[in-house]
């Protein structure tokens, strides 16, 4: 079991990776990643697309498994064989790019479920909570829709519900508004900068520029499967040192 | 382009399509009627209906219960075939595919030798296996294999987001099948498992083969009784063909409606 939090105590990073390595077969896809996020940090990971960035956050609750290194959350190794991995996935909420809303359900029942069938709650709290959020991700009247009634935006800001549901430390995003229209993009990253405002330790790959940019704490720039310049975003996006990072923020700035 | 049109050009299609086939057997039995001595062919099919319909009566009481037996080890069998544990899904991949590629009525005859027309009960009593209830086991074998293969394949048919959303919700993968995934491969699963149904009980004549007294049996039985006049051949099989198509065809309709709703429903 995860339950023992051990010795962590929040002065020491809630998410950390060392030396974390990844292969594919014969395709290294991380080389060596480390990053330490504390509790209540925003940090954004940009980069070219293939560099790893999915794959990265992937380790994180233990979905893609690491071939070398370590990653902690909260202090207790992920890729440890006698963890309890749904113990892991109860404190780190990922919400993906294609929204994976579950099609039979409704949007209230998508939110709750989780809670219900894994954490066994009471259902009267878990309601009570899955309505709060859904007002908080501005859905209040949506809740007995079906997610193909709903606006891509719409689904992603279910999605971002469904997961605090479950109460995590940590929320994962995987270029949420990647499959988004240009006009919805911005109520998920309204929802998104609410959550790091409220104080939620939050991840993000994201292509939005101006979003990290504004955002974050700090920004990881990756390339081929490392992690090329970090720092705060006024230095990543106003004096970029490596000539990689320059190249990229040139194309997509 | 409308399904609605469609849907009820099919429904008032069925019963005019199988009232013209009964008046087609009853224009062959009458033009037929040639001598006065003895019963027409019409007089003497309606003699035997009863006891043809009788016969009919077996042949869906065999596809029922075949298609329950084919269901319920369809389903373990296409779970097993899913499984993570190799000692178990190839088994399962073998058997399946054993049962889907092998004639139904070599499988039928391998059943009837191989299983004893006795067996003895753990109280010592020994019971009659009787040959239709062989039958059925004989054909709820490849229809549970292709079960099987329905299952899997509409399990493979949800996109692998569904699976990683649920694993991020920490659910178990129990939980994730029952919750998430089978309630979303039933109506991908109703049409075909339908469609094996009918086929099922299009299959279910081949019992005459081994002796059962199902409809065909019967038909023949029945012809030879009145004394197997060649006039008798054409208005006895149409009424045959009559009967099954009365019950498969709203089968049919049902399966395509079913389906026509899922692909535009989704
Ligand atoms: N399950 C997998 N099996 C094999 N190769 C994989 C797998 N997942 C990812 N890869 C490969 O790993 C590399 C990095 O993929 P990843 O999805 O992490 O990149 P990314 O930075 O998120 O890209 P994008 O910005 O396009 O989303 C790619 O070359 C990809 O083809
Ligand atoms: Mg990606």
């Amino acid at each position: 079991m995860m339950s023992p939090t051990g010795n962590w105590t929040v002065e020491q990073p809630i998410v950390a990776l060392h030396g974390v390595h990844k292969s594919f077969g014969s395709l290294e896809v991380l080389k060596g990643i480390d990053i330490d996020v504390m509790k209540g940090e925003v940090v954004c990971i940009i980069g070219p697309s293939g560099s790893g960035k999915s794959t990265l956050i992937r380790t994180i609750n233990g979905l893609t498994p690491v071939s070398k290194g370590s990653v902690k959350v909260e202090g207790i190794e992920v890729h440890d064989a006698k963890l309890d991995k749904l113990a892991l996935r109860r404190k780190v909420g990922i919400v993906f790019q294609q929204y994976n809303l579950f099609p039979h359900r409704t949007v209230l029942q998508n939110v709750m479920m989780a809670p219900l069938l894994v954490l066994r709650e009471n259902r009267t709290e878990v309601e009570e909570r899955a309505r709060a959020l859904l007002a908080k991700v501005k859905l209040k009247d949506k809740e007995n829709a079906y997610p193909a009634e709903l606006s891509g935006g719409q689904q992603q800001r279910v999605a971002i519900a469904r997961s605090l549901c479950m109460r995590p430390d940590v929320m994962l995003f995987d270029e949420v508004t990647a499959a988004l229209d240009p006009e919805t993009v911005k109520e998920v990253l309204v929802t998104i900068r609410d959550l790091a405002m409220d104080g939620m330790t939050c991840m993000l790959v994201t292509h939005e520029m101006g979003f990290a940019r504004e955002i974050s704490d700090r920004v990881y720039f990756t390339d081929a499967g490392r992690i090329v310049e970090s720092g705060p975003p006024s230095q990543i996006f106003e004096t970029p040192q490596d000539p990689r990072t320059q190249e990229f923020l040139s194309k997509v700035l | 382009m409308t399904p609605n049109w469609t849907v009820s050009r099919l429904t008032w299609r069925a019963p005019v399509l199988a009232a013209g086939l009964c008046v087609l057997a009853t224009l062959a039995a009458m033009a037929q009627d040639g001598s006065t001595g003895r019963p027409s062919a019409l007089a003497t099919l309606i003699t035997w209906v009863p006891f043809i319909l009788k016969g009919f009566g077996l042949n869906l009481v065999m596809s029922v219960l075949a298609m329950a037996l084919a269901t319920v080890s369809g389903v373990i069998l296409g779970f097993m075939q899913i499984s993570p544990v190799t000692l178990i899904r190839l088994p399962a991949k073998l058997v399946t595919n054993l049962f889907r590629n092998s004639p139904w009525l070599v499988i039928l005859f391998a059943i009837m030798f191989l299983v004893p027309f006795q067996i003895t009960l753990p109280g010592g009593d020994k019971v009659m296996v009787p040959d239709w209830l062989k039958a059925t086991f004989g054909f709820s074998l490849p229809v549970m294999a292709n079960v099987s293969e329905i299952l899997r394949g509409a399990v493979a048919s949800i996109p692998s987001g569904q699976w990683e959303s649920a694993e991020s919700l920490a659910f178990t993968r129990g939980q994730t099948l029952r919750h998430i995934i089978l309630p979303q491969c039933i109506r991908r699963m109703l049409p075909p498992w339908m469609n094996w149904y009918a086929l099922l009980t299009l299959m279910t004549p081949m019992a005459a083969i081994l002796g059962v007294n199902e409809a065909l049996g019967n038909t023949q039985a029945a012809m030879e009784a009145a004394g197997s006049r060649p006039e008798f051949l054409i208005p006895f099989y149409l009424f045959l063909m009559t009967i099954f198509f009365v019950v498969i065809y709203p089968i049919s309709i049902c399966t395509r409606r079913l389906e026509k709703r899922f692909a535009t429903g989704s």
